[in-house]
C-alpha cells in the first residue's frame, strides 16, 4: 500500500523552517504561531494514522518508496509498524506541544524556530526512514539544530554541553556509519534497503573472524556490526557509561529542547536496537542481549535512580531519572518475552510523555525563580496549587503508580524479565523503591514545609503552560487505565521481533 | 466451577467514591467557596453512604444464593491482555469481599460523617475530603479486584492517599516527613508483593495456566505442587514475598515504624486508614490467597512468630506511650501482629473476624480520641488531660466500651474475635505462641485502661483557658461514635466460639476460606478462655491501682533494671534510628558515592578524552608547524636562496653572456670528443 502521509509528516515541518526563514525576524507573533500551524498537520496526520493503522499486520504500512541514487541503490523508503508508530505518534505530539512551551524565547527567535522545526523534520524522519542511507541523513539532520539550539539558546554553560553532546552523538554516528557499509557490502545485491536487510540477516556471518584471539566467544561478523551499532545507540539511550552527555545537555537545553531530548531523541537508541540490531542481527543479539541489554538495563536503573537522588539541581535530578527509566526499556528488550518487549516499547512511550510533562514542569519553576536548586524553595503547594497538583500527577506517573501509565509498563517490563531472569527482575524492582525515595524528598522539599519567603508572591501556572501539560497528562491517566490504546498496536511486531530472536538464544 | 454471576451495580461501589473525589479534588475550592463546606460534605458523603447501600444489596444478593454459589462479578473491560497474562478491569463480590466492603463504606461512611464535623474548621476541608474519597475508592478497589494486578491498583492507591493524609498539614515538614516514610516503606513491601506476583503468575503458566484472577489461581494452585526456585519450593518463596507486602501495608516488624508516625494525619485518617481498614489489607490479602498460604508451612510459621513478635513490641512500646494517638497507633500494630498470629496458625477466618471487630472498636477509640483532642484545642498528651468524663459524657461512653473491647472483657466484640485467634493457635500445637500472646493481651488490658483512666478519670490537667472550653463533640461527631460502640459491643455475636455453637462467621467465609480443623475440648477451650480473661483482668486491676487508685507510682516499673526496659520501650526499641542509620543514611551514601564516581570517573573519562584528544592535536600542530610545515617552509628557503645566488648571474651584459655561451659550447665539444665517440 502506496502512502504519502508520512511524507508529509517528514516535510511539511521541512518546509515550515523554510518558510520562518522568510519571515521578517522582528515578528516575533507571527513567527511563533506560523510555526504552531505547522505543526498542527503533523499531528492530524498522527491521529489520522493511529485510526488507520492496521494492528493485525507484521508489514511496515503507509510505504512510500521511490529511486533516490540508483547507482548505489539508495533510495526514499519510508513506512511504519508496531515498532515506530508509537514514536511517531509521540513526535507528532511533543514537536506540537513544545512550540507553545518554546513562545517565551526572545533572543532571535525566527533561528529558533526554524531549527526547531528543521530538527522536528529530522525526528520523524528518523522513526519513518526504512532506507539505512536516509536514515543515517535524517539522523544527522536532527543532530546540527540540536547542537545549535543547545549553544545558542542554552544556559551558561551551554557551549560545552552542546558541543559534548554533539562530538558525543558524532562518534556514536561514525561508528553507525561504519556498520552500515558493513551491512551494504554483505548484502546481494548491494543495498540500503532495510526490509532486503531484515530478509537476509540469517547470511551475515556469525563464524568467529579469524583475528580474535578468544574463539571460544562466539565473536563473527554479526558481532562486530552489534557491537558498533550498539555503542552508537547506547550513547543515545543512553546507557552507562555513555550518559555523561545527557545531565549536561539537558541542563543546559532550554525547556522545549530538554522535552525533546528526553521524551523523542533518548528513544531512538532503543528504538534503532529494536529496528536494526533486532531483525538484522539476530544471532548477536541473542548473544550479547544478557549482559548488554539486560544487566546494563538494570543497572542503568539503580545507577541513574542513586545519581538522581544526589543531586541539588532539579533539572539534573530529572534527567538522571531518565536514565533510570530507560534501563527499563533495556530491560524489557532483553527478555524477549510478550510482556517484557511490549512493556519495554510501552515505556518508551509512556517515558516520553511523562519526563516531558517533568521537564516542562522544571521549566515552569525556572522561569519564575531563574534558579532549579531544590534546597532553594520549600512549600511551594500553597501558593502554587494546581502547579503542585500537575506536578504531583508527573511524580507518581514517573514513580509508576498503579493507574498511570508508568505502572503498566513497568510492571510489564518486570513481569517479562522475571520469567527469564528473576535476578535482573528483583534488581530492576529495586529501582521503584529508589525512584519514590527520590520523588518523594524532592516534593517534600520542593513543595511541602514552610513557603519559602521569596517565593510567596510567585505567580500560579498560567493558561499556555497548563495547555502544554494537560494532553499529557490525559494520555498518562488513559494508557493507565485502558493501555490497550497503545499496546493494540505495538502487540503484532514486537512478538513477530522476538519470534526472530528466540530460536538463537543460548539454552 | 460454577460461573460467577454477572451484576453490573457493583463496579458503582468503587466509582462513586472516585466520583466524589474527582469533583471535590478539581472544583471543591470554587464550591467551598460558594456553597460551603457543607455542600463538599454533602459530595463526600453521599457516594460513601450509598456505596453501603450498594453493598448491603451485594451481601443480600449472595445470600440468597447457595454457598458454593456466591460470587457476583462486574467486568468492565480487559485491561491488560498480552500472551498469557490477562487482567480484568473487572470487580468480584464474594463472601469474604462482601466483608470488607460492609466494613469499609459502613465504617467508612461513619467516619466521613465524623469528619464534616472534626474537620471543619479547616480550610482544605475540600482538599481532605477528596483525598478521603478516593482513599474509599482505592480501598474498595483493593478488595473488589478480582485479580491480583487491579488488587494492587488499590493497594498503592490507598498508599498514595494515606501519603497525602498523613501530610494533609504539609507546612510542617514533619508531616510531610511522615507520609514520606509511609510511603517508602510501603514501597519495600511492594517490592516484595509484585515479585510474588511475578513467581506466582509464571509457576502457574508453567503448568498452562497463567492467570492472576482470584478464582482461577486457586483453582490451578495445586498445580505449584513439587516446583522449586533457587533450590526451594515455589509456594514457599512466593509466600515470603507477598507477606514482605503484607508487612509493609499492615505494619508488621521489620516494616511497622512507619505507622506510628503516620499519627501525624488528622485524627479521621488515623480511624479509617491506620486502623479499620488500609493497614488491614495485608491481612486481606492472605486470606484472600489463604490456598496458596496454607501450602507453605515455612510460610506460616514465620508469619506467627512475625505476628506475635510484633504483637508483644508493639505491646510493650504502647505501655510508656504519652500522646493518646501513639498509644492507639502502637496498639493497632499490636492488634495486627494479633491477625497475623491467626494467619500464621491457619485461621484465616479468624484473622478476618479479629479485622472486622478491631475496625468498629479502634476506628471508635480513635475518633473518641479525635473528640478529645477536639475539645482540647489539638492537645493530644495525655499528661494535661485528665477528669474529662463530666464534660464528655458521651465520648466518655462510647471510649469506654471500645477499651472494654479491646481489653477483651467476655460478650464485647474483642473478646471473641481475640479468642479465637488465642485458641486457635493453641489447639493447631502452639502453646508457647498462645502463652506469649495471652501475656500480650494483658498489656493490652493494661496500657488501655491506663489510657481510660489518664484521660477521663482524676482531676484535670488541663490549663485553665482550656478547661473552660472543655466541651462535648457536636452530634456529627458523636453519633458515629454511639454506633461504633453499639457495633464495639455487639458485633463478635456473629463469631461465636465453637463451645458455644460455632462461628456464623466462619460458616459464611467457607466458600472462601478452607475451614480449619480443631483440635482439643470443649473443656480445654473454655479453660483457656478463663485464663485469658484471668490475665487481662490482671492487666486492667494493675492499671487500675496505678493510675486511679494511686496505689502504687508507675515509677516502680519504670526504674525496673536500672531503666533499662523503660527506655527501650519508650524509645520503640531504638528501631527508627536503626533504620536512619542503615537504610536512609547508608542508600544517600550509595546515592552521594555513585553520583561522585559519576562526576569524578565516568564524566571525568569523557572529559579526559577531549582533553586528550586537544594536547594531542597541540602537539600535532607543534609538529605541523615546526616539523611538517618546517620542511616545506625550509626547501622554500633553499629555493629562494640558490635563486638569490644565481641571481647575479642575471647582469644584463650581453658580453658575458657570449662568454658564458662561448664556454658552455667549448665545454660541450670537449665533453662530446673525449667521452662520446
Amino acid at each position: 500500500m502506496e502512502h504519502n502521509v508520512l511524507t508529509y509528516m517528514i516535510f511539511i515541518p521541512l518546509a515550515g523552517a523554510v518558510v520562518v526563514l522568510l519571515l521578517p525576524s522582528q515578528s516575533y507573533h507571527l513567527i511563533r504561531w506560523v510555526s504552531a500551524a505547522v505543526t498542527v498537520p503533523p499531528l492530524l496526520m498522527a491521529s489520522w494514522l493511529y485510526a488507520n493503522f492496521d494492528t493485525t499486520t507484521v508489514g511496515f504500512q503507509f510505504v512510500q518508496k521511490a529511486a533516490w541514487i540508483p547507482a548505489y541503490n539508495i533510495q526514499y523508503f519510508v513506512g511504519v509498524d508496531g515498532v515506530s508508530i508509537s514514536m511517531v505518534l509521540l513526535t507528532a505530539l511533543l514537536s506540537f506541544l513544545c512550540i507553545f512551551a518554546s513562545f517565551g524565547i526572545d533572543k532571535a527567535v525566527k533561528g529558533y524556530f526554524a531549527l526547531f522545526l528543521l530538527l522536528d523534520a529530522g525526528m520523524m524522519g528518523v522513526f519513518c526512514a526504512l532506507d539505512f542511507f536516509l536514515f543515517y541523513i535524517f539522523w544527522e539532520v536532527m543532530l546540527l539544530p540540536m547542537y545549535f539550539l543547545i549553544g545558542i539558546w542554552g544556559g551558561p554553560r551551554r557551549e560545552y554541553a552542546a558541543i559534548k553532546f554533539f562530538l558525543y552523538t558524532l562518534f556514536g554516528s561514525v561508528l553507525m556509519l561504519l556498520a552500515i557499509l558493513a551491512l551494504y557490502f554483505n548484502t546481494n545485491p548491494h543495498t540500503f534497503d532495510m526490509t532486503v536487510m531484515m530478509a537476509q540477516a540469517k547470511n551475515y556471518s556469525t563464524q568467529s573472524l579469524p583475528f580474535w584471539p578468544f574463539n571460544e566467544l562466539r565473536w563473527g561478523f554479526q558481532h562486530v556490526v552489534w557491537m558498533a551499532m550498539f555503542i552508537g545507540f547506547a550513547i543515545k539511550i543512553p546507557a552507562f557509561p555513555f550518559h555523561t552527555w545527557l545531565p549536561d545537555a539537558h541542563v543546559e537545553a532550554p525547556t522545549a529542547i530538554s522535552v525533546i531530548l528526553a521524551g523523542v531523541l533518548l528513544k531512538m537508541g532503543t528504538y534503532g536496537i529494536l529496528r536494526i540490531n533486532y531483525p538484522m542481527l539476530p544471532v548477536a543479539t541473542a548473544d550479547m542481549a544478557y549482559w548488554l541489554l539486560g544487566a546494563l538495563g538494570a543497572w542503568n536503573i539503580i545507577y541513574g535512580a542513586l545519581c538522581a537522588m544526589a543531586q541539588t539541581d532539579l533539572k539534573k535530578l530529572v534527567a538522571y531519572s531518565s536514565v533510570s527509566h530507560m534501563g527499563y526499556v533495556m530491560l524489557g528488550m532483553a527478555s524477549f518475552t510478550t510482556q517484557g518487549i511490549n512493556g519495554a516499547v510501552l515505556q518508551m512511550f509512556n517515558h516520553g510523555t511523562i519526563t516531558a510533562m517533568l521537564f516542562l514542569l522544571v521549566g515552569v519553576i525556572y522561569d519564575r525563580a531563574h534558579h532549579r536548586n531544590i534546597e532553594g524553595f520549600g512549600g511551594l503547594a500553597a501558593v502554587m496549587p494546581v502547579y503542585t497538583g500537575i506536578t504531583a500527577l508527573a511524580f507518581f506517573a514517573s514513580m509508576g503508580l498503579p493507574g498511570l501509565s508508568g505502572f503498566i509498563s513497568e510492571v510489564l517490563v518486570l513481569l517479562g524479565v522475571w520469567q527469564k531472569y528473576p535476578g535482573l527482575a528483583i534488581l530492576g524492582a529495586t529501582g521503584v523503591i529508589l525512584t519514590a525515595g527520590y520523588l518523594l524528598w524532592t516534593v517534600q522539599r520542593v513543595y511541602l514545609g514552610p513557603t519559602n519567603e521569596k517565593y510567596k508572591t510567585i505567580p500560579e501556572i498560567d493558561g499556555r503552560e497548563i495547555f502544554t501539560l494537560v494532553p499529557l497528562g490525559a494520555i498518562v491517566i488513559l494508557v493507565g487505565v485502558y493501555p490497550s490504546v497503545v499496546l493494540d498496536l505495538l502487540r503484532t511486531s514486537l512478538d513477530n521481533l522476538n519470534q526472530i530472536i528466540i530460536p538463537h538464544l543460548p539454552s | 466451577m460454577d460461573q460467577p454471576i454477572q451484576t453490573d451495580f457493583i463496579r458503582w461501589i468503587v466509582f462513586l467514591p472516585l466520583i466524589g473525589a474527582i469533583i471535590n479534588g478539581l472544583l471543591g475550592a470554587k464550591i467551598q467557596k460558594r456553597l460551603g463546606k457543607g455542600a463538599i460534605g454533602i459530595i463526600a458523603c453521599t457516594p460513601v453512604i450509598i456505596g453501603f447501600g450498594l453493598s448491603v444489596m451485594a451481601l443480600v444478593r449472595l445470600t440468597a444464593l447457595p454457598p458454593e454459589q456466591r460470587f457476583l462479578i462486574d467486568n468492565l473491560y480487559t485491561w491488560i491482555h498480552l500472551g498469557s497474562l490477562k487482567a480484568d478491569m473487572a470487580f468480584l463480590v464474594d463472601p469474604l469481599s462482601a466483608v470488607m466492603i460492609l466494613v469499609v463504606t459502613g465504617i467508612g461512611g461513619l467516619i466521613h460523617i465524623y469528619a464534616t464535623g472534626y474537620m471543619h474548621d479547616d480550610n482544605a476541608f475540600w482538599r481532605f475530603f477528596a483525598y478521603l474519597n478516593l482513599f474509599t475508592a482505592a480501598m474498595l478497589a483493593l478488595v473488589l479486584g478480582d485479580n491480583l494486578l487491579l488488587m494492587f491498583v488499590g493497594w498503592e492507591g490507598v498508599g498514595l492517599c494515606s501519603y497525602a493524609l498523613i501530610g494533609f498539614w504539609y507546612h510542617d515538614h514533619a508531616n510531610a516527613r511522615a507520609g514520606n516514610k509511609a510511603f517508602i516503606v510501603n514501597r519495600v513491601g511492594d517490592f516484595g508483593f509484585v515479585l510474588g506476583v511475578f513467581l506466582l503468575f509464571w509457576s502457574l503458566d508453567s503448568q498452562g495456566h497463567g492467570t492472576l484472577t482470584f478464582r482461577e489461581m486457586a483453582r490451578w494452585a495445586s498445580t505449584l505442587e513439587g516446583q522449586t526456585i533457587w533450590g526451594l519450593s515455589v509456594v514457599t518463596v512466593a509466600t515470603l514475598f507477598l507477606f514482605v507486602g503484607a508487612a509493609g501495608k499492615s505494619a508488621q516488624i521489620p516494616l511497622y515504624v512507619w505507622l506510628p508516625d503516620a499519627m501525624a494525619g488528622p485524627t479521621p485518617v488515623s480511624a479509617l486508614i491506620h486502623a479499620a481498614t488500609m493497614v488491614t489489607a495485608g491481612v486481606y490479602m492472605t486470606a484472600r490467597l489463604n490456598v496458596f498460604f496454607s501450602m507453605a508451612p515455612f510460610t506460616l510459621q514465620l508469619i506467627a512468630v512475625i505476628g506475635l513478635l510484633t504483637a508483644l513490641v508493639a505491646a510493650t512500646i504502647a505501655l510508656t506511650q504519652t500522646d493518646i494517638k501513639k498509644v492507639l497507633a502502637y496498639s493497632t500494630v499490636s492488634q495486627l501482629g494479633y491477625m497475623f498470629i491467626g494467619v500464621g496458625v491457619g485461621g484465616y477466618a479468624a484473622a478476618v473476624f479479629h479485622l472486622v471487630t478491631h475496625a468498629f472498636f479502634k476506628a471508635c477509640l480513635f475518633l473518641g480520641a479525635g473528640s478529645v483532642i477536639h475539645a482540647m484545642h489539638h492537645e493530644q498528651d495525655m499528661r494535661k488531660m485528665g477528669g474529662l468524663k463530666q464534660y464528655m459524657p458521651l465520648t466518655f461512653i462510647t471510649f469506654l466500651i471500645s477499651v472494654l473491647a479491646i481489653a477483651g472483657v467476655p460478650g464485647t466484640a474483642g473478646f471473641f474475635s481475640k479468642d479465637e485467634i488465642l485458641w486457635l493457635a493453641f489447639s493447631n500445637h502452639h502453646p508457647v505462641i498462645w502463652g506469649l500472646a495471652v501475656l500480650g493481651a494483658g498489656m493490652t488490658a493494661f496500657y488501655m485502661f491506663r489510657q481510660l483512666f489518664m484521660v477521663f478519670f482524676g482531676e484535670s490537667r488541663a490549663d485553665h483557658h482550656t478547661r473552660e472550653h472543655l466541651h462535648e463533640s457536636p452530634r456529627v461527631m458523636t453519633l458515629p461514635l454511639v454506633i461504633l460502640a453499639i457495633g464495639a459491643l455487639l458485633v463478635g455475636w456473629i463469631g461465636l466460639p465453637a463451645v458455644f455453637g460455632g462461628s456464623l462467621f466462619a460458616r459464611w467465609l467457607e466458600p472462601v476460606i478452607a475451614h480449619g480443623e480443631h483440635h482439643g475440648s470443649h473443656a480445654l477451650e473454655l479453660g483457656l478462655m478463663a485464663v485469658s480473661i484471668l490475665v487481662a483482668a490482671s492487666g486492667a486491676l494493675l492499671s487500675y491501682l496505678m493510675y486511679y487508685r494511686g496505689a502504687f507510682s508507675p515509677d516502680r516499673f519504670a526504674n525496673l533494671a536500672g531503666g533499662f526496659f523503660y527506655r527501650l520501650f519508650d524509645n520503640k526499641w531504638y528501631l527508627d534510628e536503626i533504620y536512619q542509620v542503615v537504610f536512609v543514611n547508608g542508600t544517600l551514601l550509595l546515592a552521594r558515592f555513585w553520583s561522585a564516581f559519576d562526576h569524578y570517573i565516568v564524566d571525568a573519562i569523557v572529559n579526559g578524552a577531549a582533553t586528550l584528544t586537544r594536547f594531542v592535536s597541540w602537539v600535532n600542530g607543534l609538529f605541523d608547524r615546526y616539523i611538517i610545515d618546517g620542511m616545506v617552509n625550509a626547501l622554500a628557503d633553499i629555493i629562494f636562496w640558490t635563486g638569490n645566488k644565481f641571481r647575479r648571474v642575471q647582469t644584463g651584459n650581453i658580453n658575458s653572456y657570449l662568454y658564458g655561451i662561448l664556454i658552455a659550447v667549448v665545454f660541450a665539444i670537449i665533453v662530446k670528443l673525449r667521452y662520446w665517440s
